[in-house]
């Protein structure tokens, strides 16, 4: 016999039918499974010049975190904002919320597939980077988990904020461009912050992205790059502050998708 | 527990207002004032023209949307405040469907399946409104009407105690239509309350035990379908022949009950007996052998109603549809 729904039922039943919709989705599917490959090529040749400014990381750790990075903005932050976009358009936000989910776990059952996606691709990366480019095995594990999460949560909920200022999905290649752009550029994925004037690295150090996605990088090699790789106790101390602004990131950007999302079309 | 004397109202509203947009010119006062009350196992219908507030009044009914004032109560709870204990026993339909179009029909049945308590195999719910031989046809390929009637099937999963239609036959073709009101009647003698707005006043006069008329943001006439039509009487209408001169009404006998208007030759009765007043006439007429030039007798119908609330204000245009 079925009985009353559960959150994890819910989260289930949403997250299969938008799984659905996103296998049925060529253009996000293209974008999500060609991504990774254009990227491992494309970025070796940009970071080999940078990687004299990174102690501590060679290009190979710089290229591997760096496509985590660019999938997790790809797959999470631009899908997840056409996808919401597209549910509220066609009126199934508004519709959802006549039923048993509550708001937050409609926003999550539609991410969970995007999620789920970027994340993989993040571990096949990772697994790809450690046999084939023979990187380290990572020097602290959770830290590194504790970015990938934070990453994730975060982009979800920077997704909901930047479709509530997107009227349509085809507005929504522009809608996410600043924040595409303020990440790759800011947030070291494709410019080590090392490379750059103090000044503008320490700015960069608080933006919204960059102390998850530093987090990955202390994690995986012991070190942001702006000094040698420290070990699994000394990860701690170094990742202390971006793990902090990480958090405290993430709950802005959930407090803002709570406060300005919007379930219908204007009229 | 419930006053068995006085059973709890299914949906009651007091007060109720919604406004969009700021205060003043700005904003928009869609609702103004509405007191409605639906009672257990009643069908209640809430007519309107377009832009009345009916959607506006639903909204706020289902939860989805906060009262800028007064109270709400479905099953005796906020459905806003307590939308998590009463979604439960509600089911819903919107106006306008909300379903992506790249999943099929059994793929929607089953996500709406895992979001409803004790749901109904999503077969049984389609087999409900005849949409089971399209179970594997995607939604964007359905017509219209097939879109509603997978609406309806979502809304009926969870076996809803208390039931929420806007304009649930809007866009069926005369036999989707047959079968939806067949559906919804069996609904309603299985015990389900049902909430329903239409402009089609045909459906109303069919299916609704009461029904609240409204127009802008107010109800302005409510009751079941004769209450309602016993203020608004029935209409003879013909024309005497030219002979008969201008004062032709006072050829007319008494009729007693009716009241006539006179434009020219043309004539109109109002009347609460329409039979009696229509013998009382057409004997008149054979007795004097007077030809009685396009005559025209209606009894008191929503529409005549409706036509003549609509009127009272000319700033909106009444758009009334018939059911074909």
């Amino acid at each position: 016999m079925t009985a009353a729904t559960t959150p994890a039922g819910r989260l289930l039943a949403l997250g299969r039918a938008e799984a659905t919709l996103l296998r049925r989705n060529r253009t996000a599917m293209f974008m999500a499974l060609a991504l990774p490959l254009v990227l491992v090529g494309t970025l070796r040749s940009v970071l080999n010049a940078a990687a004299e400014h990174t102690p501590g990381l060679d290009v190979n750790a710089n290229m591997v975190v760096g496509a985590m990075g660019v999938v997790l903005l790809i797959v999470v932050y631009c899908n997840l904002t056409s996808a919401y976009t597209a549910r509220r358009s066609d009126l199934v936000l508004k519709r959802l919320r006549t039923g048993e989910a509550t708001d937050t776990e409609i926003l999550l059952g539609t991410a969970v597939p995007s999620i789920g996606l970027a994340l993989t691709q993040c571990l096949l990366l990772g697994v790809g980077g450690a046999l084939l480019l023979d990187l380290p095995a990572p020097m602290n594990p959770l830290l590194l988990l504790a970015g990938l999460a934070l990453t994730a949560a975060l982009l979800t909920a920077l997704a909901a904020v930047s479709s509530a200022v997107t009227k349509t999905v085809e507005t929504a290649g522009i809608t996410t461009l600043p924040l595409l752009l303020v990440a790759q550029l800011g947030s070291g994925l494709m410019v080590p912050l090392e490379s750059l004037p103090d000044s503008v690295a320490n700015v960069c150090r608080l933006l919204p992205t960059t102390p998850a996605l530093q987090l990955l990088r202390i994690g995986w090699f012991g070190t942001d790059g702006s000094g040698p790789a420290e070990n699994f106790a000394g990860t701690w101390g170094q990742a202390a502050t971006p793990l902090l602004l990480a958090v405290a990131w993430t709950a802005v950007a959930a407090w803002a998708a709570r406060r300005w999302f919007r379930w219908e079309p204007r009229r | 527990m419930t006053d068995t004397s006085r059973p709890r109202p299914a949906v009651e509203a007091r007060g109720l207002h919604r406004r969009y947009g700021p205060s003043g010119a700005a904003g928009f006062e869609a609702v103004r004032g509405l007191d409605l009350t639906v009672a257990p196992g009643e069908l209640f219908a809430l007519l309107g023209t377009n832009g009345a507030g009916k959607t506006s009044t639903m909204e706020v009914l289902e939860g989805l949307a906060a009262p800028t004032a007064g109270e709400v109560r479905v099953l005796g709870l906020d459905p806003a405040r307590d939308r998590a204990a009463l979604r439960p026993r509600i089911g819903i339909m919107l106006q306008e469907g909300g379903f992506p179009g790249e999943l099929t029909v059994a793929e929607t049945g089953r996500c709406w399946s895992g979001l409803t308590t004790d749901s109904r195999t999503v077969d049984e719910a389609l087999d409900l409104v005849g949409l089971l031989p399209r179970r594997s046809v995607r939604v964007k390929q359905l017509s219209g009407g097939e879109r509603r009637r997978l609406d309806l099937a979502m809304a009926l999963l969870g076996r809803p105690e208390v039931l929420f239609l806007d304009e649930p036959s809007t866009g069926l073709d005369p036999e989707a239509r047959a079968s939806v009101w067949r559906l919804i009647r069996e609904l309603r003698a299985a015990g389900t309350t049902v909430l329903l707005t239409t402009h089609y006043l045909e459906e109303a006069e069919e299916l609704a035990d009461r029904l609240a008329i409204m127009h802008g943001g107010r109800v302005v006439a409510g009751g079941t379908v004769d209450e309602v039509l016993a203020d608004h009487p029935a209409r003879i209408g013909f024309e005497l022949p030219e002979r008969s001169g201008p004062h032709a009404a006072l050829d007319l006998p008494s009729l007693p009950g009716a009241e006539p208007t006179i434009d020219g030759r043309r004539i109109t009765l109002r009347t609460t007996d329409l039979q009696g007043t229509l013998t009382e006439l057409l004997g008149w007429a054979a007795r004097h052998r007077v030809p009685l030039g396009r005559l025209d007798a209606r009894s008191a119908s929503l529409e005549e109603a409706f036509l003549a609330i609509a009127a009272s204000d000319a700033a909106t245009t009444p758009q009334i549809g018939r059911a074909a």
